[in-house]
């Protein structure tokens, strides 16, 4: 297989994590922010699951007919990164509620403005 | 498809488009995942990106606002700058890596043929991403269920005790739609049966606590949305919302102490039989039926926590 061909899982990672650091850094809007954000943890789970993929294998649940798997280790470490990246966008989200209540907008700039006399 | 998805993220202005196809993106990614052969974490980023996380950020979006403010000055080249080349040295890096699939990259070279080869015979379990999750990582998981935990708790300091305006939007706007009503009603005891499904089966399909969890927990959002908080709070009550989530924890941690108590290292379930497979099947259960309940009882509390300080009636989803 040509270098092109075989590394193209990687790139596409790559792109979604540049467009996820993209968000976070150009946009003031919070709710955005935490989009980008999990663009970019999603990207992170692709790149492990893509390496864990193993050409002809099957997926990793034991069957006599079966005698290649992929590797089971990417898929345990993401399944309970998933679960637990909810857990903390949840936790992201409540405070951006909070923020919202205490100085009635979402955007970076906005709170910077009123933070600022004092 | 992915890379098309996020672009347009980038562009959109309507924050409540952009979460929609935040749950598109999460349910393609998903599908990616059946192919790379992961189904476990297919499975799950299913149920928690497209459910969970888009009904949680709909519901921010309901406390906060819809549309993103207009900017005045133009958007300064700098970020994209940034982005550009991070990325392009990034692709240098991967110029080096294995080859999508190769069985001779080194990821697979160095504990995972072990799991692959003896999980079989040591743990009795024919789904290997279980018997790694719940015994060979059983420390790591354990952690992760604390985690979760402690964000629960986190939420439920920030929104649920100091209650702003907590009682206003109890009774949802969807009361009065006939065809969702029963249609929720016909759907909920499948999904709960489902979940129940995930749950103990996890030893043989795809499966486990973590997305037994998230899948019980939509249906009970799922009736929350349909009938209102007040009686989503009537089938579970908060009260014992905040017990399950530390019971889940506590039910995982004491198995770990009977094991000791037992004669064995903390988690090391051969010693809960005196068969050591059926130990093991012992302990997987326990420790599946710790996570799930964990799982379950912080998404329905955050997503109560979320729902209860709602000010204005919440929009459709699923």
């Amino acid at each position: 297989m040509s270098t092109t061909l075989g590394l193209y899982n990687y790139w596409i990672v790559i792109f979604l994590m540049m467009v996820g650091l993209y968000i976070v850094i150009a946009h003031p809007n919070l709710i955005k922010k935490i989009v980008g954000l999990n663009i970019f943890q999603t990207s992170v789970f692709i790149l492990y699951i893509s390496m864990g993929k193993v050409k002809g294998g099957a997926a990793p649940i034991l069957d006599d007919a079966v005698t290649v798997y992929s590797n089971p280790l990417p898929h345990v470490l993401i399944l309970t990164a998933i679960v637990v990246g909810v857990s903390t966008t949840a936790l992201a989200l409540a405070l951006i509620v909070r923020i919202n209540e205490a100085y009635g907008s979402v955007e970076e700039d906005e709170i910077h403005d009123q933070d600022a006399p004092l | 498809m992915l890379a098309v998805t996020a672009l347009s993220v980038v562009f959109l202005r309507d924050l409540f488009a952009i979460v929609m196809l935040f749950g598109i993106y999460s349910l393609l990614s998903a599908g990616f995942f059946v192919t790379m052969d992961a189904v476990d974490v297919a499975l799950t980023e299913a149920a928690v990106g497209a459910g969970v996380t888009t009904v949680l950020m709909l519901s921010t979006l309901a406390l906060t606002r819809r549309k993103e403010k207009a900017r005045l000055s133009p958007p300064s080249l700098l970020p994209l700058a940034v982005a550009t080349i991070t990325g392009l040295v990034l692709v240098y890096g991967t110029l080096d890596m294995p080859h999508l699939g190769d069985p001779d990259a080194p990821v697979h070279q160095h504990v995972a043929p072990r799991y692959i080869e003896q999980s079989g015979e040591e743990i009795g379990v024919p789904n290997i991403v279980t018997s790694v999750l719940a015994s060979y990582r059983g420390f790591d998981t354990l952690g992760e269920v604390v985690v979760i935990f402690a964000a629960g708790l986190g939420v439920l300091a920030l929104l649920g005790v100091a209650g702003g305006d907590r009682h206003r939007a109890r009774v949802s706007a969807m009361e009065h739609h006939l065809v969702l009503r029963v249609i929720t009603k016909a759907l909920a005891p499948l999904i709960l049966l489902y979940a129940l499904y995930i749950q103990f089966h996890g030893d043989y399909g795809p499966g486990g606590g973590f997305q037994a969890g998230v899948v019980f927990a939509a249906a009970i959002i799922l009736f929350a949305i349909v009938f209102g908080l007040t009686k989503a709070e009537q089938v579970i009550t908060p009260t014992f919302l905040r017990y399950m989530m530390g019971a889940g924890a506590l039910i995982y941690g004491a198995t770990g102490v009977v094991t000791l108590v037992l004669g064995g290292n903390f988690l090391d379930y051969n010693t809960l039989a005196h068969d050591p497979l059926h130990g093991q099947h012992y302990g997987i259960l326990a420790v599946e039926f710790g996570v799930g309940v964990t799982v379950t009882a912080v998404m329905i509390s955050i997503f109560f926590n979320f729902f209860g300080r709602s000010s204005k009636p919440q929009e459709e989803e699923q």
